[in-house]
């Protein structure tokens, strides 16, 4: 297979507008992943999969990664007069990083028998706009893989077929992959389906819905 | 390197012919969209029903909704979730260690290969080779873990079929010989935790290498009996031929692996394609299916534990003296450089695969599954529409499914 710069190259002449990223990986493993951005996520995925010397047709693992804000510190060297002295001197700076929540999509080649490209799709925040594209309709296999991408981290496959929970009940709230996920207090008033069960945790929760 | 089914003495188009396919067999365009009256139920002659989650074919809890006309099928929707335990949860809040004795619970049936594949993305994540003596162990074990997965499932596809009892007892009467082999070595019958990072947990015993020989050796033998008893069978072959056809196409296009794949035609094995571990070294063959129906899954799995059956040969003709664990592997205090590794092996039911994010500390980031029989359940619909109820479950049992790791 190409590098991934190569990859990135060509993707941007057939794919006219959309934003790629090669995000660097310092493992061992040395698999560096491809970012692309929201909009052209599809077109993208298209191209990656009809292209005649890449024919990523394969889809293996699709997965999603909670990033929470972080606050990251970096060191600069900054350049400061001291006692009438100029000197170079190494100081701290924090900044923030916003959280995200990322979609990773491994996929090969059966035809070709390469692989993997890591291809990687990125929500705007964690709350109101966690949205992405679901590449189901490129590849079929994502299909349930995207619906627990949803039922555990809670991002939203805009063009999913069926954004359905997979592993959770349907009356289930949270997303417990999560890294800020509260457990409840008490595992046997967890609201589930059964009505019984329901009136209890309303009891066990007053003032609160459901959960 | 393939080999096509009709190769070996039993030419199953030969036999096909001979028996006329059922009616609207292998035409799974017969769609009927549901259409619900204002009070909610279904109009027209339409049924639904609620196979599981305890139905005693659905290989566990599992459900599915399923909506019939007369006999056949018109939609089916498949539940699941009754066995989630939040594995992946469990893997971040654990030690890369520490979460060895879990991945034998996915797979309940081949906790060896669980462990394979979760050691060999630590080892990915980490840089850490496993020495030549313990690369072999791994592929014996592996390729046990293969004969006695196929030779069960089979058994539970013709319990499945309605032959009840014999055909399973059989299978589960040469698993035991394989589950002992397995208990010498690792202390358990199928929760064996055996793998580390870097190697192998314990040396093999004393008399364990000749005990392997003398159960690959008598395996042949048992399995012309059981294939004398079943290929041939013609109460299989028309419960099965022109049953559940997947499609090559859709196959790829659905992600589905392991024999499942290979029985729609297509080569693709991770053992020939990534050559993990020293199976670069060993000659087999992937055997392929012509037809991608429930018959040919059968065969397929078959055909592989024949070819499982080579490896093993070679593999005890050829292990080495040595030592069995990396000398730069830690046991404590294990903390991975920043960054991440997606490893996968060739597990009896498909392609398993670990995707881990380290961020230096001893636990991963992200600790992530790939499970095969999950996988392999998406496009369980497209193979159902259109058949009867009863082939519904020979269908569902040739997907080689357990809930444990569909649910994790």
């Amino acid at each position: 297979m190409e590098t991934l710069e190569q990859i990135k190259g060509r993707v941007e002449a057939a794919v006219p507008g959309a934003s790629l990223q090669i995000v660097p990986n310092d493992s061992p493993a040395g698999e560096p992943s491809l970012l692309v951005d929201n909009g052209h996520a599809l077109a993208v995925a298209r191209f990656l999969r009809d292209d005649p010397s890449l024919r990523l047709d394969y889809a293996s693992n699709v997965t999603g990664i909670d990033w929470l804000d972080a606050v990251v510190q970096e060191k600069r060297k900054v350049k400061q007069v001291i006692e009438g002295v100029e000197r170079e001197i190494e100081q701290t700076v924090e900044h923030k990083k916003a959280g995200c929540l990322e979609v990773v999509y491994h996929l090969y080649s059966m035809e070709l028998k390469h692989g993997p490209l890591i291809l990687r799709l990125r929500t705007a925040n964690r709350s109101d706009n966690a949205r992405v594209p679901s590449l189901t309709p490129v590849w079929r296999g994502a299909e349930f893989q995207e619906r627990e991408a949803y039922d555990l981290y809670g991002i939203t496959f805009e063009g999913h077929p069926d954004l359905r929970r997979i592993l959770m009940w349907d009356g289930f709230q949270d997303f417990p992959m999560r890294k800020d996920y509260v457990e409840p207090d008490d595992y046997e008033y967890e609201p589930t389906p059964h009505d019984d069960v329901l009136e209890k945790a309303r009891q066990h929760f007053p003032g609160e819905g459901p959960a | 390197m393939s080999q096509a089914l009709t190769e070996r003495g039993l030419s199953d188009t030969a036999m096909a012919a001979s028996i006329p396919a059922p009616e609207g067999a292998g035409a799974p365009n017969y769609t009927v969209t549901p259409k619900r009256t204002p009070d909610g139920s279904l109009e027209g002659d339409l049924l639904e029903i609620s196979m599981g989650p305890q139905h005693p074919s659905t290989h566990g809890v599992f459900r599915m909704d399923v909506v019939l006309e007369g006999e056949r099928v018109a939609r089916l929707k498949p539940v699941f979730g009754y066995l989630h335990r939040n594995h992946e949860k469990i893997g971040e809040n654990t030690t890369y260690l520490g979460s060895m004795p879990y991945t034998d619970r996915l797979d309940y049936f081949c906790s060896l290969t669980n462990n394979w594949a979760y050691a060999l993305t630590v080892e990915k994540l980490a840089g850490l080779q496993a020495p030549e003596r313990a690369e072999y162990i791994r592929v014996i074990t592996a390729e046990l873990t293969r004969l006695q997965n196929h030779i069960s499932l089979v058994g539970f596809l013709l319990q499945d079929m309605g032959a009840s009892g014999t055909p399973l007892m059989y299978a589960f009467r040469e698993r035991e010989t394989i589950l002992d082999l397995f208990e010498s070595l690792t202390g358990a019958r199928m929760m064996c935790n055996y793998m580390r990072f870097g190697g192998c947990r314990c040396d093999l015993p004393p008399g364990w290498l000749e005990q392997a020989k003398q159960v690959v050796g008598e395996f042949p033998r048992f399995l012309d009996e059981f294939e004398a008893l079943l290929t041939g069978n013609e109460i299989l072959m028309s419960r099965t031929q022109g049953v559940g056809c997947l499609p090559p196409d859709l196959a790829v296009n659905a992600s589905v692996t392991g024999p499942m794949l290979r029985a729609s035609g297509v080569n693709y094995d991770v053992r020939k394609v990534d050559q993990y571990g020293i199976y670069d070294r060993f000659s087999f063959r992937v055997p392929l299916g012509e037809h991608g129906d429930v018959y040919d899954r059968y065969m397929v799995r078959i055909l592989e534990m024949r070819e499982s059956l080579k490896i093993l040969q070679q593999a005890l003709r050829d292990i080495p003296e040595g030592p069995i664990l990396d000398p730069r592997a830690k046991l404590r205090g294990f903390r991975p450089k920043p960054g991440e590794a997606y490893g996968r092996i060739e597990a009896p039911k498909g392609e398993l695969g670990f995707y881990l994010i380290s961020d230096g500390t001893p636990n991963p980031y992200r600790y992530r599954v790939r499970p095969p029989s999950f996988i392999n359940l998406t496009i369980l619909e497209d193979m159902c529409l259109g058949h009867h109820v009863a082939d519904v479950v020979i269908i569902l049992g040739s997907v080689d499914i357990v809930m444990g790791e569909v649910d994790r």
